[in-house]
């Protein structure tokens, strides 16, 4: 009866201590205007782009904004995948 | 995704400084300032190694942190940026940043000096996307155009990378392991878990 109510103080106490791992919250600080996301475009409309938008992903697609990034440096700044 | 990291790898970087002209024309960055630079260590010696240096958009900026008006943010994508309209060009955060980044432009009437500038990861501001106000206040928004950072598009060893950390990372541990050194550097085992990690290569292998 004792034994799993110790593991269960010890698991809370591991717990409470991994609290101090976290991180603090920086995205907007006090006072600061409320910045747009980058995957919502350019353009002056809603999740629109402008000529000067890159090709290959839907403007206001988050996980497309992600994916051509990645692809992006892969394929101007990696040349071994040009060469091999 | 990873947080949006620079790394430039100083066995490439050829102290042309195109990454430099190519930050100050993006951005048409005022005068005095260089959101971006060229250091060179040892220079005129043999083996000399030059490395460019901006903003390192740090995961526990100092900057951030001395700033009175807490004029700083970090976007989800782990870029530091600062509203200009909030700022009151004090300068403790380019006392505060061990890279120099924040800069401060002294145009302005008896050289007072103006709003701090630094680099933005080509992310603009807290200004609406592509307008021109984020234009002059921050530069280029190339990040919400779905491109990467002028100066390491521009860079022509590739010696500078940005974008996604993993990618990057991924990209300079390849250069490493084909060119057989650079893995005995301090960190190395920390970052890539390298069974070689503070050891020079053996017989010119690396592993």
């Amino acid at each position: 009866m004792k034994r799993p109510g110790l593991i269960a103080l010890g698991v809370a106490l591991a717990a409470s201590c991994l609290v101090a791992c976290g991180e603090k919250p920086q995205t907007n600080a006090q006072g600061v205007k409320r910045d747009a996301v980058p995957w919502s475009g350019t353009s002056s409309q809603q999740n629109a782009g402008t000529v000067f938008t890159a090709p290959g992903w839907k403007v206001g697609d988050k996980t497309a904004w992600q994916q051509q990034l990645k692809t992006r440096t892969q394929n101007g700044q990696n040349e071994y995948n040009k060469e091999n | 995704m990873a947080r949006m990291k620079f790394v430039c790898d100083a066995e490439r970087c050829i102290e042309c400084n195109s990454c430099v002209t190519a930050c100050k024309n993006e951005n048409e960055v005022p005068w005095g300032v260089n959101r971006r630079r060229v250091v060179t260590l040892n220079d005129g010696v043999p083996g000399e190694k030059s490395i460019s240096v901006a903003c390192m958009h740090c995961s526990d900026a100092p900057c951030m942190a001395v700033c009175p008006v807490q004029c700083f943010y970090r976007t989800e994508e782990g870029v530091v940026l600062h509203d200009k309209d909030v700022c009151i060009g004090c300068g403790y955060c380019s006392y505060a940043c061990p890279f120099g980044a924040p800069q401060f432009p002294s145009q302005g009437t008896f050289g007072v000096r103006g709003k701090m500038d630094k680099c933005t990861f080509c992310a603009g501001g807290p200004e609406t996307n592509g307008s021109e106000a984020e234009f002059e206040k921050y530069g280029r928004n190339r990040l919400a155009e779905g491109k990467l950072p002028a100066c390491a598009e521009m860079c022509s060893t590739k010696a500078l990378l940005a974008g996604d950390g993993d990618v990057v990372a991924d990209i300079f541990r390849t250069r490493v392991v084909q060119r057989g050194k650079g893995a005995e550097v301090w960190g190395w085992g920390t970052a890539y878990g390298s069974q070689q990690a503070g050891k020079p290569p053996v017989n010119g292998v690396q592993k």
